[in-house]
């Protein structure tokens, strides 16, 4: 068995609209090993959670998916039918979302909501399903796991439901989980423990992570991988220390300079920042999408699409005109 | 000696909690007895977990709600004394989220002109230059003046918010969370607008956040709260260089700067926040406090201070 546990080619979402079609996710390759993390990291509206979703095939029913490729742990989910996805999701293939408070349900205890899960993949008896929550319960670090089960999500702070969430997720020991957002609603300090706890686990199981965020900081200590997307498209792909220590896409390299960071910004200097508006997505757009709000754009950045490209082989794509030394040299001031 | 813009003695705020019909009701000490200073042109910062009371704080500076007992004094003079309209035209909040502090039915203009109305100004010429030259201030183009918020992308609606809060010209201005609701990009440009403001009209902020590396950037001087009580605070450099209250260390080892070589830190915070109807007995970090001694759980800890530098943790408590 091959270590890929998701292999993604030329997914593409679109959404039609009043005005036109929104080509929300454009051209999208991803793959996913096993052990590894991939960070898909963007701004709101960048496409990088309609790819999430369309990934799980969980689309809202307006938007179209069109897909070459899709496989989870070797095999084709392409062309899989409702009932097939729905073995697929929460047993092969786990989700963590945002709000913990709204993706469990509050009229059910947290108990009843991970047997549920373990009868439908597992096919697990009721006492069998309920020790198996518990040990999950206690594995993400809760404690009194046994009374857990009986509370319902109201009676659980954030930081708790989000670990219950986590557990119910490994329950079925999925090859590759998938998080959007999953510390967003937290304190620093919790979120600190749930990525830690995230980590630890998936070397545990062996998993593939995909994890979406707009947190440069999570991104950067969590990551092996990182896909920078923008206006639907990826526009530089590469490891962590990579995309990080030497970024090449000017947005990306805008991105990195926009943050704050302790010990190296200087107070009361001001931080960089990228002018200008990411740019309307509706109906048909040639060139590069970063355009007009580079300064090193040139006539050609418009007239033609650029395509991601990694000229030197080392696994460092970019979709830009420029060369890498030319960039390197930090054309954009 | 700088001019003392807010003066806080010992306030404490609490909300009576019903907790079903026969057990009666409880206190919840949201803000528990704060002493806290701030000079004209600092920018304090108050960082903290949820619900740790940093926002009930700011609404009992801004006057929104009355303390249940101490005393805040702006400006030298009570608060509760100062008149609704002398208030607002002394201090101002911009909020979180822009999407939903706007009035989604009025324009641009008629909101950033809505403070100058309430304080009587009814001059139609003079209230227009006003919103154009503060929408100027605020890096707004004067084509937006007749655009609705739903036009508008999220830094623009906070500019708009912020355009709101200055149009009066206040000398504090109380931001909760100003760019957590925003992207990376648009968060360091309204981060260098409030900074520019500042410098150009001598501004005062108290700043909410939860975001330290955004606090370590704008902030001169933060106080860290727990459980409605500041545990720690000192200037910026200070405290980031040289923290000492356990809480402080941990809140800062949480902090995840854009590095790659660095792993995901261990905060040792174990047990998650306790309930603040119920706080633990003592010093209320204990039970997840790393150093705690076996009088933590008995005896509150005196505050130390050094300079201007206050920790309130019994490891540096002489009396202990």
């Amino acid at each position: 068995m091959s270590d890929r546990v998701l292999h993604v080619e030329n997914l593409t979402v679109d959404i039609p609209l009043a005005t036109g079609i929104l080509h929300a996710v454009d051209g999208v390759n991803l793959h996913v090993d096993r052990g590894e993390t991939l960070c898909i990291v963007g701004e709101s509206g960048c496409g990088k959670s309609l790819t999430s979703l369309a990934l799980m095939d969980l689309l809202p029913t307006k938007a179209t998916r069109k897909i070459e490729k899709l496989e989870l742990g070797g095999e084709s989910i392409l062309g899989y039918s409702e009932r097939e996805m729905s073995d697929v999701r929460g047993n092969k293939m786990g989700m963590i979302f945002q709000e913990p408070m709204t993706s469990l349900n509050p009229a059910f205890t947290i108990g009843n909501q991970m047997i549920e899960t373990l009868r439908r993949h597992r096919n697990l008896s009721n006492d069998a399903a309920s020790e198996l929550a518990k040990r999950m319960l206690e594995k993400v670090g809760i404690t009194a796991a046994g009374q857990r089960l009986g509370q319902y999500p109201h009676q659980l702070s954030g930081g708790l439901r989000q670990r219950v969430m986590i557990a119910m997720t490994l329950l079925c020991e999925p090859e590759l989980i998938i998080a959007d957002e999953p510390t967003t609603a937290l304190d620093v300090t919790i979120q600190a423990q749930i990525l830690l706890l995230l980590k630890e686990l998936q070397s545990e199981f062996d998993m593939g992570l995909v994890l979406i965020t707009h947190d440069l900081g999570v991104v950067a200590r969590i990551a092996t991988r990182v896909a920078v997307m923008y206006a639907g498209q990826i526009v530089e792909e590469g490891t962590a220390k990579q995309i990080f220590e030497n970024p090449l896409h000017p947005y990306t390299r805008g991105l990195m300079r926009c943050i704050p960071v302790p010990g190296k910004t200087k107070r009361g200097t001001p931080l960089g920042s990228i002018p200008g508006m990411v740019p309307s997505l509706i109906g048909d757009f040639t060139g590069c999408r970063f355009a007009d709000r580079c300064e090193l754009a040139r006539d050609v950045c418009r007239q033609s699409d650029v395509p991601l490209r990694d000229p030197n082989g080392k696994v460092q794509a970019y979709r830009c005109i420029h060369s890498i030394e030319m960039l390197a040299k930090g054309g954009v001031a | 000696m700088a001019e003392l813009m807010i003066d806080a003695k010992d306030v404490t705020r609490n909300f009576t909690i019903s907790r079903g019909m026969f057990r009666g009701k409880q206190q919840l000490k949201a803000v528990n007895g704060v002493d806290l200073t701030v000079e004209r042109g600092e920018v304090l910062a108050l960082v903290g977990e949820s619900g740790c009371g940093k926002t009930t704080l700011a609404k009992v500076l801004l006057g929104l709600l009355p303390q249940t007992s101490g005393t805040v004094e702006l400006c030298g003079q009570p608060i509760n004394d100062v008149p609704r309209l002398a208030l607002a035209r002394t201090i101002q909040p911009i909020f979180q989220d822009p999407y939903s502090s706007l009035n989604p039915r009025k324009t641009i203009g008629s909101i950033i002109a809505l403070p100058m109305k309430v304080q009587g100004i009814a001059d139609q010429d003079s209230m227009r230059r006003r919103v154009e030259e503060t929408m100027d201030l605020v890096g707004l183009p004067p084509r937006l003046y007749d655009a609705f918020p739903n036009q508008l992308s999220g830094g623009q609606r906070q500019r708009v918010a912020i355009a709101r809060a200055l149009v009066n010209r206040p000398q504090i201005v109380v931001c909760d969370e100003p760019t957590s609701a925003l992207d990376v990009s648009v968060q360091s440009q309204i981060l260098n607008l409030l900074n520019d403001l500042r410098n150009e009209l001598n501004l005062t902020y108290i700043i909410i956040s939860h975001n330290l590396a955004v606090v370590e950037h704008i902030a001169t001087r933060v106080a860290v709260m727990y459980l409605g009580r500041i545990v720690e605070i000192a200037d910026t450099d200070t405290l980031f260089k040289d923290p000492q209250h356990p809480y402080t260390r941990a809140l800062l080892d949480s902090v995840l700067t854009p590095d790659p070589n660095m792993g995901i830190p261990n905060n040792q915070l174990g047990a998650s926040y306790p309930n603040p109807i119920d706080p633990p007995t003592g010093c209320s970090f204990h039970p997840r406090c790393v150093n705690a001694m076996p009088h933590c759980a008995t005896v509150a800890p005196n505050g130390k201070a050094d300079g201007g530098h206050y920790v309130e943790c019994h490891l540096y408590d002489d009396a202990s």
